[in-house]
């Protein structure tokens, strides 16, 4: 397990090993979608108070939930990092962040969609949408903070700091946010028990999550691959690699 | 002439560093006033720029005070290690052997003597300018008082990483913000309850759990972030 652990935390095992996994999430991800699209917008029946409008929830949930975790990917990697000394979870947690934040706008975007037919408003000051917020400008600082160095592994060692100081922070700020009777709904599917929703609903809705966790991780392969080909850019692997192909 | 130089006590030193920054910020002391000074300004930017009118100004007067007492202490921060780490002295620190955390939080408490202290004594005299009621004030100077403890040590989370950086207010604003909003949050909210004559204990309870919980970690994230910034 070590072992294995150790290999992969050496940059060319695992520029190669990310190039591999990168088809079996990328294609299952793309499938996955394609299936929960379907279930979503077609079978799914009509919400009998939303109408079609809250079809939208195939893409703004799984938004939202991937904006957190990646958050939370992002600042375990850096903590990785920091502890260990491995500069592979470094890359790891510098590739996550752009993903997270276009996950976050990607979340805001489909949200205020939504908020207009539902709400009649694009923006509301609720406790849900205004931590998403704070969650994008926390995204923006790390990338800004990881910017702002020109020598990489101080880019990485300050950005961590942030991260972890940032994820114990999340927290705090969702629950002061929460101070503001809130408008947006209860969340549906945590109640597996007694689900809300209905299945012909509910089974796309976990299909295109699955599918968008899958898609994250083939982005995920990919800028991982581009990180490590720009630190790595001087090494002797990288150039003989380069010249066999 | 003694062969055997002894090193102070760990709270000798502590007390020296206090001492120093204090003895620095009288000899500048139009330093010390400056975002004080921006305080007021900033204040004053909301009835030019909403209304004079008082009713209006009585409503959203917790709020600006607390936007202008965030951004003024953002201001300050600016001033609380650039000069130490520019002259080497912070070099001379880190590598002294004693706790940087701790040296570090000695130094983020003077520099609340220095800059949140003022803030929480002058908040009572704009707030009345935007027509707050005196029976707010004890509530305002305690809100603030404890808030501007946690902007002072979460803005020197970020001083500490950005201090390396060449133009880096911009960058410090941006990390430091959004870390600080459950403080704007809770002070906000303590000084509208307080208007409206309802109990303020919970924001205020919040407000104090913050300032411990952020007294306690934030010390060790301090000097891991001047630890990186230092060495070069």
């Amino acid at each position: 397990m070590w072992l294995w652990f150790h290999k992969l935390s050496s940059p060319p095992y695992a520029y190669r090993t990310a190039g591999l996994v990168r088809p079996w999430l990328f294609w299952p991800a793309i499938a996955l979608m394609a299936i929960g699209a379907f279930g979503g917008l077609v079978l799914a029946p009509e919400d009998y108070q939303q109408k079609d409008a809250f079809r939208i929830i195939y893409v703004h949930v799984p938004s939202a939930s991937l904006s957190l975790m990646i958050y939370t990917v992002m600042a375990v990697a850096a903590a990785v990092g920091v502890i260990w000394r491995i500069k592979l979870a470094h890359a790891v947690a510098a590739a996550c962040a752009p993903i997270g934040a276009w996950f976050t706008v990607a979340t805001l975007v489909t949200g205020s969609i939504y908020g207009k037919p539902m709400w009649g408003t694009w923006w509301e000051w609720d406790p849900r949408l205004t931590s998403e917020l704070i969650l994008l400008f926390l995204y923006l600082g790390y990338m800004a903070l990881r910017a702002s160095f020109d020598d990489t592994q101080r880019a990485d060692r300050a950005s961590a700091i942030l991260a972890i100081v940032g994820v114990v922070n999340v927290p705090i700020v969702k629950y002061s946010v929460v101070w503001w009777n809130s408008l947006h709904q209860g969340p549906s599917i945590s109640k597996l028990a007694a689900p809300s929703i209905e299945g012909s609903m509910l089974w796309p809705l976990l299909i295109m999550m699955l599918a968008f966790v899958l898609y994250f991780g083939a982005v995920l392969c990919d800028r991982l691959r581009g990180e490590i080909l720009r630190r790595e850019r001087n090494a002797s692997w990288l150039t003989e690699s380069l010249a066999r192909s | 002439m003694s062969s055997v130089q002894t090193t102070p006590g760990l709270s000798k030193i502590l007390m020296l560093v206090m001492a120093r920054d204090l003895r620095l910020a009288v000899r500048h002391w139009d330093q010390v006033l400056q975002p004080l000074i921006f305080f007021v300004i900033v204040t004053t930017l909301f009835p030019l720029a909403i209304s004079p009118a008082l009713d209006e100004l009585r409503k959203i007067s917790p709020g600006v005070l607390w936007v202008a007492a965030m951004l003024a202490s953002l201001l300050a921060l600016e001033s609380l290690f650039r000069p130490d780490v520019e002259d080497g002295t912070m070099e001379q620190w880190v590598l002294s052997g004693q706790p940087l955390s701790l040296l570090l939080l000695a130094k983020t408490a003077t520099h609340w003597l220095l800059t949140g202290l003022p803030l929480v004594l002058m908040a009572p005299i704009v707030g009345t300018a935007l027509g707050m009621p005196q029976s707010v004030w004890p509530v305002l100077a305690g809100t603030l008082a404890l808030g501007t403890g946690s902007l002072s040590v979460l803005g020197a989370i970020g001083a500490a990483l950005t201090v390396s950086v060449r133009r880096g207010s911009v960058l410090l604003a941006l990390l430091v913000l959004p870390l600080e909003m459950p403080v704007l949050i809770f002070g906000a909210r303590a000084v509208d309850l307080a208007m409206h004559g309802e109990a303020v204990a919970g924001p205020l309870n919040l407000l104090a759990a913050l300032l411990l919980f952020f007294v306690s970690l934030g010390p060790f994230a301090m000097a891991a972030a001047m630890r990186i910034s230092v060495e070069s």
